[in-house]
Parts: structure tokens; C-alpha cells; sequence
């Protein structure tokens, strides 16, 4: 096995290892914060937006990340390409970035999982809790902030701790897209040095020491709620 | 209509007029009425399905009336015609605000799983009446106390008996000092052993004073704690009177039928 390039690739590995560790966190934050109206309306809103949540839901998990970063990109990038007044605008230097399409496309993408899971963790919350909010007076928003989502929050934790680790495993997909993350530094080092399987398997290695921290942080989070099985 | 209390002068409470209730075919309330003055204890008995519970849970319009009116503290609920035939409460504001009046318990406890004892009991007393922190959690002190939960005050309901959950729903509704309580069969859901504990705290409150309206099938506690007893019959009151006339004399056959099988 060949890790000479370890070394002057290291920086280069740092900063995937950034772009990694930012994606992951942008579309677990905003992925999950799009997830709870999203479930919630399926769950107590209007006819007409649940179907239109469910739909989307159905459609984001429906069909492949890639495929749907694909669409993004080249998609709607070529879209963008077709507008000189775009190209010449203060907004181009988003509109030209691979990595503003993986965030946007992985987001969407998340909210559609999440959402499923919070339909489902707003749905396990027991009714007579929030009876008992609503016979103490408190106003639907009070119900909502102070007990209906604090308890789905709790219901899913676990689910969203695998969730996340599925975020972390999706984001190579970002290297496609001429995103150098941390998968994008393997494809580097293989284009400059031809050498393929050693950086894969420190990869791998990152990866595995990556979703074990994230374990640890989601079992910590779990502890702290009391439950008694 | 004055039957709670012949003569008495105490302010109503609880006053309910002709109260239907239907769930689309089936008329589970055919024409209830009840009047509570300060200081009652009405017990509601009756054969599951009589419609006890579903009366009660209009009251505070957890369940929506089909027709009929609700006052509390003297003030009428308002109500509009909601969309499936049923009455829906038109100002939502009025509503919260006379359900702070109405401490309801229920079968099932409903405690918040998620907070600790102390916690559930200042819930309310701080979002929603506006009471500081500090005071309600002194407050909360208080009562938990009473109801003999006080070293409970940190726990998780999960890890607390059948008895213990309902004795902190007990405080939890106490905290937000009603003017009425509302007991949906508080000992219906307790392991036999339990049901003593809990009905010693009603009627610790029973002698305080305090209003109550009470569903039960402990017909024995109903007779011994209550100033009026309502026996309700497929939805209608069947009879109603002080507990000796009730359960010691009964005018209708079902009702004798009914408090003889359950003795």
C-alpha cells in the first residue's frame, strides 16, 4: 500500500474534511426545521397542504439523491446559463458554485425524509396529552411549542440520529458535482497521482470514526430523556 | 331548575342547559342539565355509555355540544355552528380563559411525559396564567405536598405508580386554583390497591369545600363525598337527587336496579 501522498495531501483532506462536516450540518439544520411543518400539517393541517406535504415527501424520498442533484445542477444551471443579465450579476458567483446546488438539493432531500418521521413522531404523541394542554387553556401555538412538538421531538430522536448518519453517507455525492469534499479529495489524488485504493480506505476510516462520534452525540441526547423500557 | 341545592344562595358555578350530544347517528346526550353552586360535589354515575364522561368533557368543550349552553362563573360560552353539525366555541380567547376556571382530571392521568412532577404541576401556572417561576414553584411546593407527592417533585410521571400520576394530576390541576374541578373517572384506570389513595385527596378537597364535578363508578365514595348525585340513562338524567335519595330511595326502578347491582 502506497501513502506517500498522505502527507502532501493532508490539507487537501483537512478541507474536505470541513466541506464534509458543513454539508452535514446545514442539511441536518435546515433539512429538520423544514421537517416539522412539513409533518405537522400532514398530520393536522388543511386537506389541501397535508396532500401537498405528502406529496412532497413522496417525491423526495421517491426518487434518487442523485438524480435530483443532477436536476439542480445541470438542470436548473443550464436554465441559469440561458440568462446573459444572470451571468453578468453580483448573484453568479452562487449561481456558478456546485456546492450552493448540493446544499440546496440536500436540504430538500432531507426535509423529505425528516418530514416522514416527524409526521410520525407528531402522530405518537398520546392525545390525552394534549387534551390535557388544551383543558388548561393553553392556545394551539401554546400546545404545539410547549408540548406536542418538545414530546415528537424526543419520539424521533432516534430516528433522526439515523438519519444523520444517512446525510453523512449521502454527501460524497456532492464530489460529483465538482464539490471537493471529502470524497472529492480521493478523486483528486487518483486524477494527479493514479494511486485509487489507499485514499478510499482512509476514507473509509474517516467515515467510520465519523459516524461513530455522531452515535455517541445522539446516544448522549437520548439519555437525557427519560424513558422507562 | 334549581335542583342542586333547594334554597341555596351561593353563586353557579357550573350551569349547563339542555346539553345534546350527537356522534353522527348515534344521540349520545339527549337534553343534560346540571347547575353547580360554589361548594357542590356532584356525582355522575351511571352504566358505561350512558354519556357521563362525554357530558363531562363538554363542559369545557373538549368535546363539542351538539346544542345547548355552558356557563361557567357566570359567563356564557360562546358558540357557532361548527362545520359537521356540531357547536364550536366562537371566541377562542373566552374559551381558554374559562377553561383556566375548570381543573380537569382525567382516567388516564395526561400527564407531560416529558417534564418532571414539579415541572407538569407549574406548566400551566406559568404559560398561561402568567405567574412567575418562583411563585408557582413555591406554590406547586405547597400543594404537592398535600397530595402527598412532595419527595416525588423531580420524577418522570413514567416512573411513578398508577396512583402517584393521578395524585400530581390531581396537583397539576389544583395548581391553577379552579373554581371547579372536573374528575372524568379518576380511579377507573388504577389497580384496586391504588384507587384509595386517590379518592382519600378527592375527598380531602370534597371537605375543603371546593366545587366538583365528579364521574365515578365508586358508588360508595360518590354517596359518602357528594352534596347531589345525577344517575344518567342513555343520555338522559334518569334521576337526580341528594345522595340518600339516590342510592337510599330511588324513585326510577333502573336507577334502584343500578346503584343494587353495583353495591
Amino acid at each position: 500500500m502506497d501513502f506517500s501522498w498522505l502527507p502532501k495531501y493532508l490539507p487537501l483532506l483537512f478541507s474536505g474534511l470541513s466541506i464534509t462536516l458543513q454539508l452535514l450540518l446545514i442539511t441536518m439544520v435546515l433539512g429538520f426545521l423544514l421537517a416539522v411543518p412539513l409533518g405537522l400539517v400532514q398530520v393536522t393541517g388543511p386537506r389541501w397542504l397535508a396532500s401537498l406535504a405528502r406529496g412532497y415527501c413522496t417525491i423526495m424520498r421517491g426518487t434518487p439523491l442523485l438524480i435530483q442533484l443532477y436536476l439542480f445542477y445541470y438542470g436548473l444551471g443550464s436554465i441559469f446559463q440561458g440568462f446573459p443579465e444572470l451571468r453578468q450579476s453580483f448573484l453568479w458567483p452562487v449561481l456558478r458554485e456546485g456546492y450552493y446546488y448540493v446544499v440546496v438539493a440536500f436540504v430538500l432531500n432531507e426535509a423529505g425524509y425528516a418530514g416522514e418521521i416527524f409526521r410520525g413522531g407528531f402522530l405518537s404523541v398520546p392525545k390525552g396529552e394534549l387534551e390535557a394542554a388544551r383543558a388548561y387553556g393553553m392556545s394551539p401555538w401554546k400546545v404545539l411549542s410547549r408540548v406536542w412538538l418538545p414530546r415528537a421531538v424526543r419520539n424521533v430522536m432516534p430516528a433522526l440520529g439515523v438519519e444523520t448518519i444517512q446525510i453523512l453517507k449521502s454527501t460524497p455525492a456532492a464530489a460529483l458535482v465538482t464539490v471537493v469534499d471529502l470524497f472529492g479529495v480521493a478523486d483528486r489524488v487518483r486524477q494527479e497521482t493514479y494511486i485509487i485504493y489507499p485514499p478510499l480506505i482512509v476514507l473509509m476510516i474517516v467515515y467510520l470514526v465519523l459516524v461513530f462520534i455522531i452515535t455517541r452525540i445522539f446516544s448522549r441526547i437520548e439519555a437525557q430523556v427519560p424513558s422507562k423500557r | 331548575m334549581d335542583r342542586a341545592l333547594e334554597g341555596s344562595n351561593k353563586p353557579v358555578a357550573v350551569a349547563v342547559d339542555d346539553l345534546h350530544k350527537s356522534f353522527g347517528q348515534l344521540e349520545v346526550l339527549k337534553g343534560v342539565s346540571l347547575r353547580a353552586r360554589e361548594g357542590d360535589v356532584v356525582s355522575m354515575i351511571g352504566a358505561s355509555g350512558s354519556g357521563k364522561s362525554t357530558f363531562l368533557r363538554c363542559i369545557n368543550f373538549l368535546e363539542s355540544p351538539t346544542s345547548g349552553r355552558i356557563e361557567v362563573t357566570g359567563e356564557t360560552i360562546a358558540t357557532k355552528p361548527g362545520g359537521d353539525g356540531n357547536l364550536v366555541a366562537a371566541d377562542r380567547k373566552q374559551l381558554e380563559r374559562l377553561r383556566t376556571k375548570l381543573g380537569m382530571v382525567f382516567q388516564s392521568f395526561n400527564l407531560w411525559q416529558h417534564m418532571t412532577v414539579l415541572q407538569n404541576v407549574i406548566e400551566a401556572p406559568v404559560h398561561v396564567l402568567g405567574v412567575s417561576k418562583q411563585e408557582a414553584t413555591s406554590r406547586a411546593e405547597v400543594i404537592l405536598n398535600k397530595v402527598g407527592l412532595y419527595d416525588k417533585r423531580d420524577q418522570y410521571p413514567a416512573f411513578l405508580s398508577g396512583g402517584q400520576q393521578q395524585r400530581a394530576a390531581i396537583a397539576r390541576a389544583l395548581a391553577m386554583e379552579p373554581k371547579v374541578m372536573l374528575f372524568d373517572e379518576p380511579t377507573s384506570a388504577l389497580d384496586p390497591e391504588l384507587v384509595g389513595e386517590v379518592l382519600k385527596v378527592i375527598r380531602l378537597l370534597a371537605e375543603e369545600g371546593r366545587t366538583m364535578i365528579l364521574v365515578t363508578h365508586e358508588m360508595k365514595f360518590a354517596r359518602d363525598v357528594s352534596s347531589h348525585v345525577i344517575y344518567l340513562y342513555k343520555g338522559m338524567i334518569e334521576e337526580e337527587g341528594p345522595p340518600k335519595q339516590v342510592f337510599g330511595s330511588p324513585k326510577s326502578g333502573r336507577c334502584r336496579q343500578f346503584v343494587a347491582s353495583i353495591h
